[in-house]
C-alpha cells in the first residue's frame, strides 16, 4: 500500500499562506489519482488551533508539530520533522517560497533523496508522479520522476489553482513529537525585518506592474507606482534598473531576481531580455508597453501597446481609476 | 580563515537552449560556457572573508568533466588560492548525487566556511547547497545577501517574502550567495597569469546514485500569439476593454 501524500503548510502569525493552500489542493488531486490519503503538516509554536480547518481543502489529517522551540524557523529542525514523517509517504509537497525551497533541500537530504524544484505541473501516470519543472531559466522544461521512495517536490506559487474550501470538512489532528536534535537548532532565525514600506509582496501579488530602463530614471517611478496603486498591484523592476540603483534588489524580477506568476504582468519600458523572461514568463497574461515595435517583450506579450511610457502610463492609470469609481 | 567555494560550469545565461535528439539533454553546439554567475558572488565573498581575517586560504571546488578545469581557473584568476577538481564519472547526476560527491570530497577538509551560489543557472535547483550542508552536518543559511563574521559566529541576512530573516550561526557553517551580497571583482591580467600556476588537485568524484529519473526534456510550451492593440495613448481604452472582457483580469 503506497503511503500518503504529505503537504507542508506554511503559516505566518497563524495565517496559512495562499501558496501552501494551492499546494494542498494539488496534493488532493495527486492523492486522489494515486488512491492514497492526503495529510497536511504544520510546524511552529501555537499553530495547532487552525489546523483542523485544512480539512476544507481536502486534507484527511493534519500532523502538527507545535512546540515553543519551533517558534522561529530552524531549517535543519523543521527538515528533520518533515523527513521523519515523509519516510513512507508517496510524496512530500511544499510550495516554492523562500522557506519551502530551503526546507525541501534539508528534508530531501535527510531522506537521501533529491527534489523536483519549482514544479509547474504534476501528473500521475501508471501509479507514478511525474513532475514538470522549468530549467535553463525557463528555456526548457524537464519532466522527472523519483526512482524509489517519496517524491519531494516544491510547487511554483500561483500556478496550481486552489479549489473553493468546504468548511464543513474537518481534518483529524495528530500531534507530532519534537523530533529534532540539538544540533538542528544551530541555524535559527533570530529576527525578521519587514521591508521598509508596507508593500505588497511581488511573489504573492495577483497583478504586477514592472518598469525597465525605458522609465529613464528613478524620478519617473511614480508612473509605475501610480498605475500599480490604481490596480491594487505590486511593482517590480528589471535588473538594469536595479543595477543602476533606481530600485532596491527586492523588486528585481528575473533569473537573478524573483520568479513571479501573477494573473497579469504589465512590463513598461522593458526590452524582454531572456533573463527577465525567466522570472515572469509563467504569468497568465502579459501586457507590454514599449516604444520599439521590435522589442522581444512583444513576442511573449498577450497584449501590447507600441508607445511612449510617459504618455501611455498616465492614460492607463486614469482609465483604471475611472473603472474603480 | 579557510574557506571553500563551490563553482559550476554552466551555459551562458543568454545561450539558446536546444534539446538534443535524445529528448533528454541539451545540444551543446554553439553554447558558450561560463562560471555560474551566483558562484562569482560565492568566490568574491570567500576572498573578502579571507582578506578581512588577514590569513587563511580560499579553495574552489568544481565537480564536472575535463572542461570544468577552465571554470576552476576562472575562480583562481579572481584570487582563490587553490582548486579541487572532482572528475565526473558519469553524467546525469541529480542534486542529491552532486551533494553526495561534494560532501564526500570535503568530509575531512578543515574549513571555517563553505560557500555556494544560490543556484546553478542550468538546472535552476537551489538545492545542492542545503543538501551538502546537511550531509556534512554544517549549519546552513541559504540565499544570503549580507554576511558578517566575527568571534567564530556569522550573522546572515536572507530575503523572504516581504522582508528578510536574520540568522546567526556558529562557524564552521555553509551559506549560499544571492545577488546583492557583493560585487564580484574582475580577474586582472596578473590574476589570470597567476592562476595558471596555482595548484589544482584532481580526484575522481564518488559514484553518483541519482534518485530522480529524467523522463523528458522539452522546449517551453508555446505562448499563444499576442496582439499589438495599437499605438500610443489612443490604444489605452481598447487595451483596458480587452483586459476586462477577453482576459477578465481587471
Ligand atoms: C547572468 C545574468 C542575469 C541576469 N538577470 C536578470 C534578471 O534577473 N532580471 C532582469 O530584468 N535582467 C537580468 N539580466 C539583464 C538582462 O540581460 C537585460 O540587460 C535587462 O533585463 C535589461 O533591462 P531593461 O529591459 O530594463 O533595459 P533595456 O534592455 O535597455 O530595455 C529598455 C527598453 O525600454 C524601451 N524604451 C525606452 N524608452 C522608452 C519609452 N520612453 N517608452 C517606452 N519604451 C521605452 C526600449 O525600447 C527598450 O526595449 C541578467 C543578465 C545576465 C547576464
Ligand atoms: N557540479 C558542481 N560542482 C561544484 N559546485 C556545484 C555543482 N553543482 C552545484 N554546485 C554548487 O551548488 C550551488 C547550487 O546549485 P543548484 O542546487 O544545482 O542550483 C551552485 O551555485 C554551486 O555553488
Amino acid at each position: 500500500m503506497p503511503g500518503p501524500v504529505l503537504v507542508f503548510i506554511e503559516q505566518r502569525e497563524g495565517k496559512f499562506k495562499q501558496a501552501s493552500i494551492q499546494a494542498l489542493c494539488e496534493g488532493r488531486r495527486v492523492a486522489t489519482a494515486l488512491g492514497v490519503p492526503l495529510a497536511a503538516v504544520v510546524i511552529g509554536s501555537g499553530v495547532a488551533g487552525a489546523a483542523a480547518e485544512l480539512g476544507a481543502y481536502g486534507a484527511e489529517s493534519v500532523k502538527v508539530a507545535d512546540h515553543e522551540k519551533l517558534k522561529s524557523y530552524a531549517n535543519a529542525a523543521w527538515g528533520r520533522i518533515l523527513a521523519k514523517q515523509a519516510g513512507g509517504a508517496s510524496a512530500l509537497l511544499l510550495s516554492a517560497t523562500s522557506t519551502g525551497k530551503d526546507l525541501a533541500g534539508h528534508a530531501a537530504a535527510m531522506l537521501g533523496t533529491s527534489v523536483a524544484q519549482d514544479c509547474t505541473e504534476l501528473r500521475v501516470e501508471g501509479g507514478r508522479i511525474l513532475a514538470k519543472r522549468p530549467v535553463y531559466a525557463g528555456k526548457a522544461f524537464a519532466t522527472v520522476a523519483v526512482k524509489a521512495g517519496p517524491l519531494v517536490a516544491s510547487l511554483r506559487p500561483n500556478v496550481f489553482p486552489a479549489t473553493a474550501p468546504d468548511p464543513s470538512k474537518k481534518a483529524a489532528v495528530e500531534n507530532l513529537p519534537l523530533d529534532a536534535q540539538d544540533a538542528d537548532f544551530r541555524a535559527v532565525v533570530k529576527e525578521i525585518v519587514s521591508s521598509a514600506a508596507k508593500k505588497l509582496e511581488l511573489t504573492e501579488a495577483n497583478i504586477i506592474v514592472s518598469g525597465g530602463r525605458g522609465m529613464k530614471g528613478p524620478e519617473n517611478w511614480h508612473l509605475i507606482t501610480d498605475l500599480a496603486a490604481a490596480l491594487g498591484a505590486a511593482s517590480g523592476a528589471s535588473r538594469a534598473v536595479v543595477d543602476a540603483g533606481w530600485r532596491p534588489h527586492e523588486e528585481q524580477v528575473g533569473q537573478t531576481g524573483k520568479t513571479v506568476s501573477p494573473t497579469l504582468y504589465i512590463a513598461c519600458g522593458i526590452s524582454g531580455a531572456i533573463q527577465h523572461l525567466a522570472g515572469m514568463s509563467s504569468s497568465k497574461f502579459i501586457v507590454a508597453v514599449n516604444k520599439d515595435p521590435d522589442a522581444p517583450i512583444f513576442k511573449i506579450a498577450d497584449y501590447g501597446i507600441v508607445g511612449d511610457v510617459f504618455e501611455v502610463l498616465p492614460a492607463l492609470t486614469a482609465e483604471f481609476k475611472k473603472l474603480r469609481e | 580563515m579557510n574557506i571553500v567555494a563551490c563553482v559550476k560550469r554552466v551555459p551562458d545565461s543568454s545561450a539558446r537552449i536546444k534539446v538534443a535528439s535524445d529528448g533528454k539533454s541539451v545540444d551543446p553546439a554553439g553554447i558558450e560556457f561560463i562560471l555560474n554567475p551566483y558562484d562569482e558572488y560565492a568566490v568574491e565573498e570567500a576572498l573578502r572573508l579571507k582578506e578581512k581575517a588577514g590569513s587563511g586560504e580560499v579553495t574552489v571546488l568544481a565537480l564536472g568533466g575535463p572542461e570544468s578545469a577552465e571554470t576552476i581557473r576562472k575562480a583562481l584568476a579572481m584570487g582563490a588560492d587553490r582548486g579541487i577538481h572532482l572528475k565526473e564519472t558519469a553524467p546525469g547526476r541529480d542534486f542529491i548525487a552532486t551533494a553526495q560527491a561534494i560532501a564526500a570530497a570535503l568530509k575531512d577538509v578543515k574549513l571555517d566556511a563553505l560557500l555556494f551560489g544560490n543556484k546553478a543557472i542550468d538546472d535552476d535547483g537551489s538545492q545542492v547547497a542545503a543538501m551538502t550542508a546537511t550531509l556534512l552536518g554544517l549549519p546552513y543559511v541559504g540565499v544570503v545577501t549580507k554576511l558578517e563574521v566575527a568571534d567564530g559566529k556569522a550573522t546572515a541576512h536572507r530575503p523572504i517574502e516581504g522582508g528578510a530573516e536574520i540568522v546567526e550561526v556558529p562557524l564552521p557553517a555553509a551559506f549560499s550567495a544571492q545577488k546583492g551580497l557583493n560585487e564580484p571583482r574582475f580577474a586582472s591580467l596578473k590574476g589570470i597569469m597567476a592562476a595558471k600556476k596555482k595548484p589544482v588537485e584532481e580526484k575522481p568524484a564518488v559514484a553518483g546514485e541519482p534518485r530522480l529519473e529524467l523522463i523528458k526534456l522539452e522546449p517551453p510550451p508555446p505562448r499563444a500569439a499576442g496582439k499589438i492593440v495599437g499605438t500610443g495613448k489612443e490604444a489605452v481604452p481598447a487595451l483596458v476593454k480587452l483586459l476586462r472582457e477577453e482576459a477578465k483580469v481587471v
